[in-house]
C-alpha cells in the first residue's frame, strides 16, 4: 500500500508546489505591472536601469549576434550545397536571425547579464536589511526597485533584439560576400526583399516578452532571497535558470502563435 | 503611546518572543536590554510591521498597527538598523536625505542636502563624507550615517538598534547625548536597544529587560540598580554567575 501511495504523494506534492510557485510568480508579475502604472514614479531609477540593461549590454549582444550570423551563413551554405540550394544563404540568414536566433540569443544574454545582476543586487539588499530600511523610509520596494527595472527591460530589450538582428545579418553578409563569393548588392537585396513586416514585429514582441521575463525573474528571486551570502548565491543561480527556461518556453509559445498556420 | 500585548514570534521551532507585554509612553525614552539573540531586534521589527507577530497585538495611540494606513504610520517613524542598512548605490548625503528627496516630505535638492550635512554634523561627521559612498566608510561611520538617516526627517518615534556598538568611547558619549537631546528637545519617543550600560544610564527614562521571550523586568532607570531581580542584577554587573546561562 505504502509503495503505491508514496510515489503518488510525492507527485502530488511536487505538482502542488509547482502550481503554488507559478501562482506566486504570476502574482508578482501582476504586482510589478500595477506598480509600473501607478505613481509615485522613480525616473532616476528607471534611467539607471535603461543604461544598465540596454546600453551596457550592447557589446555582448553585438558580439553574440555577429558570430552567430557568420556561423549561420557558413552552415546554410555547406548544408545547401547538398541539394544545390546554396543561393538561399541571404534569405535564410535573415529569417533565422530575425525570427529565432536574434530574440533567443539576446534573451539568454540578458538572462545571464541582467537577471543575475538584478537578483544579486536585490538579494544583497534584502540580506543587509536595505529592503527593510526602504520600507521604514516609506518607500515601497516593489515600486522603487522592481517597477523601474521591469519597465526598462521591457522597453529596451526589443531595441537590443533589433540591433542584434541587424548585426547578425551583417555577420552573415560579411562571411557571404568575403568568403562564400556572394555579390554585395544582390545579397542585401535578397535579404531586404525577403523579410516581411511580420518577421520584424514578431522579433520585437519576443524581445519585449523576454525582457519582461528576465527582469521579473531577477526581482522575484532577489526579493525572496534566503539569509547570508549563501542565500544571495542561491537566489542568483535560481533566477538565471528560471529566466533562461522561461524565455525558451515563451519563445516556443510565441513562435507557434505567430507562425504556426 | 506604543502598547504591546502578549506578542509571540517564532522562527520554525525556535520561540523568540513568547508573550511580550510592554508599554512605551509618548515622549519617553525606553531602553531595551537583554542578552544577544533574545529577540530585541525582532521586537522592533514587529512593531514596525517588517515582521508579523504570530500572536498578540501591537497598538500605536490605541490603533492596531496591523490595520493602520501604512504610509502615514511609517512616516511617523525613524529607524536605525543594527547593521546600518545604508543603500550602497547612493552617496552618503542621499542616504541621509532619502526621505527628504521623495514622497510626501520631498524638499528641493539643495535644501535636502543642507539638512543632510547638518544631521551628519550632529553625529560627528564632517561635510566631506557627504559625497562618499557607504562602502568607503568604516563600520562606526556607517552606523552614524544610519543614525543621521533615522533622525533626518525629525520623526516622532525613533528606534535605535545598538547605536553605539562599534564606536569609540568618546563617539559613544556624543551619540548618547544626541539621543537624549532628541528626546528632550524634540519631544520624540525613543526606543533604544543597547548592551552598553553607560549608554543605558544616559539615554533611558525607562528600562525593560527581555529574557526568555518575555519582559523579565521593567521600570524607571533609577530603580534598575535596586531592582531585586537576579536577571537584571547579573546583566548589569556582567557576571558569569547567576540565573542567565552563558551558553545560549
Ligand atoms: N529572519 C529570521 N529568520 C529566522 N530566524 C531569525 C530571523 N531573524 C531573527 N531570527 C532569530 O531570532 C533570534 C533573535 O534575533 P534578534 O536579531 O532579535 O536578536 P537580538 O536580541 O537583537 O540579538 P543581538 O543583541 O545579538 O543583536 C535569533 O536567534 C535569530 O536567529
Ligand atoms: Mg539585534
Amino acid at each position: 500500500m505504502n509503495a503505491v501511495t508514496k510515489p503518488l504523494a510525492t507527485i502530488g506534492r511536487v505538482t502542488l508546489g509547482f502550481l503554488a510557485l507559478v501562482g506566486r510568480v504570476a502574482i508578482f508579475a501582476g504586482q510589478s505591472i500595477a506598480h509600473i502604472v501607478r505613481p509615485p514614479f522613480y525616473p532616476r531609477e528607471f534611467l539607471t536601469a535603461v543604461l544598465n540593461i540596454g546600453y551596457f549590454s550592447l557589446p555582448v549582444v553585438g558580439l553574440t549576434a555577429i558570430f552567430t550570423g557568420a556561423a549561420l551563413a557558413l552552415q546554410i551554405y555547406s548544408g545547401g550545397q547538398r541539394f544545390s540550394a546554396e543561393a538561399v544563404v541571404p534569405q535564410i540568414v535573415a529569417i533565422g536571425m530575425v525570427r529565432e536566433l536574434g530574440p533567443v540569443l539576446v534573451g539568454l544574454m540578458i538572462a545571464a547579464r541582467v537577471t543575475s545582476s538584478i537578483a544579486a543586487e536585490i538579494a544583497t539588499m534584502k540580506v543587509t536589511e536595505q529592503i527593510d530600511a526602504l520600507v521604514t523610509l516609506s518607500t515601497h520596494p516593489m515600486k522603487y526597485l522592481t517597477a523601474p527595472r521591469v519597465l526598462a527591460a521591457t522597453l529596451v530589450v526589443p531595441l537590443l533584439v533589433g540591433i542584434g538582428d541587424i548585426i547578425g545579418i551583417m555577420g552573415g553578409f560579411i562571411v557571404g560576400t568575403q568568403q562564400l563569393g556572394f555579390a554585395t548588392g544582390p545579397y542585401l537585396n535578397n535579404t531586404w526583399n525577403f523579410l516581411e513586416m511580420s518577421d520584424i514585429v514578431s522579433s520585437l514582441i519576443k524581445g519585449a516578452a523576454f525582457g519582461f521575463i528576465a527582469a521579473v525573474m531577477g526581482c522575484y528571486h532577489g526579493m525572496r532571497s534566503g539569509r547570508g551570502a549563501q542565500g544571495v548565491g542561491r537566489a542568483t543561480k535560481t533566477s538565471v535558470e528560471a529566466a533562461a527556461v522561461l524565455i525558451l518556453a515563451a519563445n516556443f509559445l510565441l513562435t507557434s502563435f505567430f507562425f504556426a498556420t | 503611546m506604543i502598547e504591546l500585548t502578549n506578542v509571540h514570534k517564532a522562527f520554525g521551532p525556535k520561540r523568540v518572543l513568547d508573550g511580550v507585554d510592554l508599554t512605551i509612553n509618548r515622549g519617553e525614552s525606553m531602553v531595551i536590554i537583554g542578552g544577544s539573540g533574545t529577540g530585541k531586534s525582532v521586537l522592533l521589527k514587529c512593531i514596525l510591521g517588517l515582521m508579523v507577530q504570530d500572536q498578540g497585538t501591537i497598538t500605536l495611540d490605541g490603533e492596531d498597527t496591523s490595520k493602520v494606513e501604512r504610509d502615514a504610520f511609517l512616516a511617523r517613524f525613524g529607524m536605525l538598523f543594527q547593521g546600518g542598512a545604508l543603500f550602497d548605490s547612493l552617496p552618503v548625503w542621499q542616504n541621509v536625505a532619502f526621505r527628504l528627496l521623495r514622497g510626501s516630505l520631498a524638499k528641493p535638492k539643495e535644501e535636502a542636502r543642507e539638512i543632510a550635512i547638518e544631521k551628519l554634523r550632529r553625529v560627528g561627521l564632517t561635510p566631506d563624507v557627504a559625497d562618499l559612498f557607504p562602502a568607503e566608510l568604516s563600520g562606526g561611520m556607517q552606523k552614524r550615517v544610519g543614525l543621521a538617516r533615522a533622525i533626518a526627517a525629525e520623526p516622532e518615534i525613533i528606534f535605535f538598534d545598538e547605536p553605539t556598538t562599534g564606536l569609540d568611547p568618546i563617539m559613544s558619549g556624543v551619540i548618547n547625548d544626541l539621543i537624549r537631546e532628541i528626546v528632550v528637545e524634540m519631544g520624540a519617543t525613543a526606543m533604544t536597544i543597547t548592551h552598553d550600560m553607560s549608554s543605558v544610564r544616559v539615554i533611558a527614562d525607562h528600562v525593560a529587560m527581555l529574557h526568555g521571550g518575555k519582559i523579565q523586568w521593567t521600570g524607571p532607570v533609577g530603580d534598575m540598580d535596586n531592582s531585586g531581580d537576579p536577571y537584571v542584577t547579573q546583566f548589569i554587573s556582567g557576571s558569569a554567575e547567576g540565573p542567565i546561562e552563558a551558553v545560549r
